[in-house]
């Protein structure tokens, strides 16, 4: 079934580049496939975008395009990860709503579940104020109503990127850490990556290198206009339970939580300064005012409360906000999967399996043509 | 959608030359070494006054506090005094939550939050006790030793019941001999040194007797704390701290033999650290140093960080006491005033030597006074995160599951991410995991720091600037 | 919550002396100096465990006096996680130990310790 790599003999199928979600779920499911799989990771395995975000396990609010990969993530993988993985990641499905506060918020949320109702999706539903208080007993009276989606939730993203971690290694996959990757070249019919700590070859391989992905498709022959950015998250310390569903809003960036232990987590497309070749990004507190007015407006209540901490991490942001999961346009036996722009968390389970398909079969069961990595050539 | 009872924040100030941060002796000094050089200074603080710890509360103190604390303490007036004279700029009460690349200083101050550009800054944050993870030191009725020489400094308040003074170091004998000249009962005194070592000692002849002044202080004190008929119980282990929701007593051995004594207050020390939260914060180059114990910020001649522009003078560069982190203050500011052109040709060199002299002692101490490896890498039970209730055997769970630095095991446990953001925890982790991985501290590195540095609420951030 | 006080002040220092404050401390007047902190004044009160632990729910006093262990929060005013020995006490001040993470639900629910 599955050979397992001897790693002195360095031979594999498949090379992963990054360590973070969208690789770490892809080595694991090529190596279902029964593939032998070596990934390369430049730091720690989840060390950025994917063990420093929200946590969001969300299929509400998303681009159409990435509705039907968000939707089987959740439904096959995400209610299931304890059966797939060994461990459900800390998934809790609190549900996510995404608040309206006023008129016009209201408009647009209700075209927007006509709109998504007209396709087929009925994942959304706007709920009215009256339904918005026994789902939020604690939210401002402003809030006029909101769009929820029910078996949405959140988990714990380092979790998640441990478990998989783990059940890929069990499967035989190889990984390798403190090796950044300085170059892919594609020669006689083998990828080879090229790294301080030598030089990893194999026929596929598979780009999922986040923030720093672009460089690589441009190596290749595929670039891509991706940016760099910091995504800023703060949490504060611990309040008694007083939110159980996962928060949005439509009229300004949110996302708040509050975990088990009473910590409430506060994002919402913070964009901070980051410095990819230095692989740091930093908080700069001075661009958050309007989320913490945000959270104060949506409970009063919160404005004392104090921020324990915030942190950020480097991700990758596609000019569509919607990521690359294609094979490569110009080069062979490769895959790209990155620019999830800061909402990759979700479909990160999904991607991988999207990305064994297409290395296994070549094609893939989901709608994956809006994510093309060529799609920003010239027509 | 703002609250109109949020107030505005002050506009952000103008450039100034030189902020600094902790007005302690080497706060004190850089101000005034720097604004006495035409420099424009403000020297902030969290606390109402000047004086840091060390000096802490010596503008508002009485004839009897300083009987009992001894000259050293009061010598701390003159700087004070100083400060008042110059008409420096002090801004108390003054929270720094978080420093941007550009120096720029966010603070916190009378519930607003302000900007301050710079061109320099001096750290001057001083130090920490070292943390004493024992069983049972989170118990109320167990605090630091420094935390009563601050009740007696800042609100002449002593222990009412017989304290335990348990740990080792000048700190906790010089403590000891003020509560004594204060009428406290002092149960007994734990002494963890390992006990003289007489052919270290020896290694050691010429620093002895260049800080011979240190050492006589020392053995006075000693002196002072024998003579009273103390029992002092000495090369203490296994120390427990035990009861079920306050102190009731503690365990230990000393020399071999078990003990047990009963009690409701116990005060903790071996030593003092560099507080390098806010350095680490600015990602300044440290390095960890074998014979102190600690991370110490690398530093330039003058103080300056491997940052331009951003100097760390006091204990915070390392412990050096009172005196030395007055010069290193003094430096600073004359390194601060060369560096923007001020006219000052000084070399520094005079400080330098002075500084060199009063740190001769330094190896001894550290050597005398090495904490012992029990007290710093505790055994799996021991809550090494406070704030968590982590224990060090779960840190070393997550070495063996694959973790090699703090950030990993903060990320799997929470150890670090409570209220005091590692600060008690931090050095701790780092040797636990330098252990159980075999790897050097230096390599294991410590956590990352990031704002807020101080606690700032939702309210307070949302009205920022 | 006052146990028996593990401080006491120097002789002529004590509490009710000219100078100083009357704060409320869970609901009972403390008088403290305003010339020294918040945490200083409740020890020398005899009030010790200042909160609850929300993890383990042990009892926490003030360990460190400066500002660097985090241990002495109490809510002032109705504000949670107020550090005490960075607090001048101030006449009136409402100051109230804290049983568990704070409640921002009901600010004024907040139990006694």
């Amino acid at each position: 079934m599955v050979a397992l790599v001897n790693p002195a003999s360095g031979s594999s199928d498949v090379l992963v580049i990054g360590g973070g979600l969208q690789g770490l779920s892809s080595a694991f499911q090529l190596a279902k496939a029964g593939l032998r799989v070596r990934l390369i990771e430049a730091e720690y395995c989840g060390r950025h975008a994917s063990g420093v975000n929200a946590g969001g396990v969300r299929t509400l609010g998303r681009h159409v395009a990435e509705i039907p990969l968000a939707l089987a993530a959740r439904e096959q993988l995400w209610h299931r990860l304890a059966d797939i993985i060994g461990s459900d990641g800390g998934f809790v499905p609190s549900g996510q709503l995404q608040v309206a506060e006023n008129e016009a918020d209201e408009i647009k949320a209700k075209a927007r579940v006509a709109m998504l109702n007209g396709l087929g999706f009925f994942h959304e539903q706007w709920v009215d104020q009256q339904q918005v208080r026994e789902l939020v007993p604690s939210i401002s009276p402003h809030v006029v109503g909101g769009i929820w989606a029910d078996r949405d939730g959140y988990a714990l993203p380092y979790k998640v990127a441990t478990a998989y971690r783990l059940a890929a290694e069990k499967l035989g996959v190889q990984i390798v850490e403190q090796a950044p990757v300085l170059q892919v070249d594609h020669q006689a019919g083998m990828w080879q990556a090229s790294t301080a700590q030598g030089a990893f070859h194999a026929p596929w391989l598979v780009n999922t290198a986040g923030a720093w992905a672009a460089d690589f498709a441009a190596q290749v022959g595929d670039p891509v206009p991706m940016v760099a950015g910091g995504l800023m998250l703060m949490v504060t310390q611990r309040v008694a339970p007083f939110v159980k569903p996962v928060l949005g809003a439509m009229g300004r960036p949110l996302s708040f939580k509050q975990f088990d232990n009473g910590t409430v987590l506060i994002g919402g497309g913070l964009r901070c300064e980051a410095d990819a070749s230095q692989r740091h990004a930093m908080v700069d507190l001075n661009r958050m005012p309007k989320s913490a007015q945000t959270v104060i407006d949506l409970f009063p209540h919160l404005r004392d409360v104090s921020i324990a901490r915030a942190w950020t991490g480097i991700e990758g942001f596609m000019p569509d906000e919607i990521p690359v999961i294609s094979p490569s346009a110009s080069a062979d036996n490769l895959v790209h999967a990155f620019g999830f722009s800061a909402h990759g968390f979700e479909l990160s389970p999904m991607t991988g399996c999207i990305v064994a398909e297409l290395v296994t079969k070549g094609t893939s069961s989901l709608p994956i043509s809006a994510f093309r990595v060529d799609r920003f050539a010239a027509a | 959608m703002s609250n109109p009872a949020i107030p505005l924040n002050d506009a952000p100030s103008q450039l100034r030359d030189l902020v600094v941060i902790g007005a302690g002796p080497a706060g004190m000094a850089a101000a005034l070494a720097a604004q006495r050089r035409g420099l424009d200074v403000l020297l902030l603080d969290e606390q109402p006054q000047v004086g840091g710890q060390i000096y802490r509360s010596i503008t508002q103190t009485d004839a009897q506090r300083e009987r009992i604390l001894g000259a050293d303490y009061v010598y701390g007036k003159s700087l004070a005094d100083q400060v008042r004279a110059s008409g420096l700029t002090h801004w108390a009460g003054a929270s720094v939550w978080q420093i941007d690349p550009d120096k720029t200083v966010h603070v916190l101050r009378n519930d607003r939050t302000t900007r301050i550009e710079t061109k320099s800054l001096v750290i001057a944050t001083g130090a920490m006790e070292r943390p004493f993870p024992v069983p049972g030191w989170t118990l109320p009725g167990v605090m630091t030793a420094g935390a009563g020489q601050i009740l007696l400094k800042n609100a002449a308040v002593v222990p009412q019941v017989p304290v335990v003074l348990a740990g080792c170091g000048p700190l906790l004998y010089l403590l000891a001999a003020q509560y004594l000249r204060a009428g406290v009962e002092i149960r007994a005194v734990l002494d963890t040194s390992a006990g003289t070592d007489w052919r270290l000692a020896i290694r050691h002849a010429s620093s002895l007797l260049a800080g011979w002044g240190y050492v006589r202080k020392g053995l006075g004190l000693l002196r002072e704390i024998k003579s009273a008929g103390i029992p002092f119980f000495k090369d203490v282990g296994g120390l427990r701290i035990e009861g079920e929701d306050a102190v009731r007593q503690v365990r230990f051995t000393s020399a071999g033999h078990s003990q047990q004594i009963d009690c409701e207050l116990v005060l903790l020390h071996q030593g003092v650290v560099p507080n390098t939260q806010v350095s680490w914060s600015l990602r300044a180059e440290h390095h960890w140093d074998d014979e102190q114990l600690c991370w110490l910020p690398v530093l330039d001649s003058w103080g300056q960080t491997s940052l331009p522009g951003i100097y760390i003078a006091g204990d915070g560069a390392g412990i050096g006491g009172a005196l030395v982190a007055e010069m290193q203050g003094a430096l600073a500011g004359i390194g601060v005033a060369n560096s923007l052109g001020f006219g000052t040709s000084e070399d520094g060199a005079q400080q330098r030597a002075q500084i060199a002299q009063h740190l001769r002692i330094r190896p001894f101490l550290n050597q005398q006074y090495r904490p012992k490896d029990e007290f710093r890498i505790p055994a799996d039970e021991v809550v090494v995160c406070r704030c968590e209730e982590v224990t060090a055997g779960a840190i070393r769970e997550q070495v063996q599951l694959g973790c090699v630095g703090p950030n990993q095991t903060k990320s799997f446990s929470r150890c670090g991410m409570g209220p005091c953001q590692g600060r008690q925890c931090g050095l701790t982790v780092t040797e636990i995991i330098a252990k159980e991985a075999n790897l050097p501290p230096q390599e294991v590195g410590y956590y990352r720091i990031r704002p807020p540095l101080k606690s700032l609420s939702l309210a307070q951030l949302a009205a920022g600037v | 919550m006052a146990s028996k006080a593990l401080f006491k002040y120097l002789p002529g220092h004590q509490a009710g002396a000219a100078g100083t404050v009357s704060v409320l401390v869970n609901g009972a007047v403390v008088r403290m100096s305003p010339a020294s902190s918040l945490a200083a004044g409740l020890l020398a009160a005899g009030i010790t465990a200042v909160r609850v632990s929300p993890v383990g729910q042990g009892a926490r006093a003030p360990y460190c006096m400066m500002g660097v262990c985090f241990e002495c929060m109490v809510d002032v005013n109705g504000r949670p996680n107020q550090q005490a020995c960075l607090i001048t006490p101030e006449d009136g001040m409402e100051v109230t130990t804290m049983q568990a993470a704070p409640s921002v639900l009901d600010a004024q629910e907040a139990k006694h310790v």
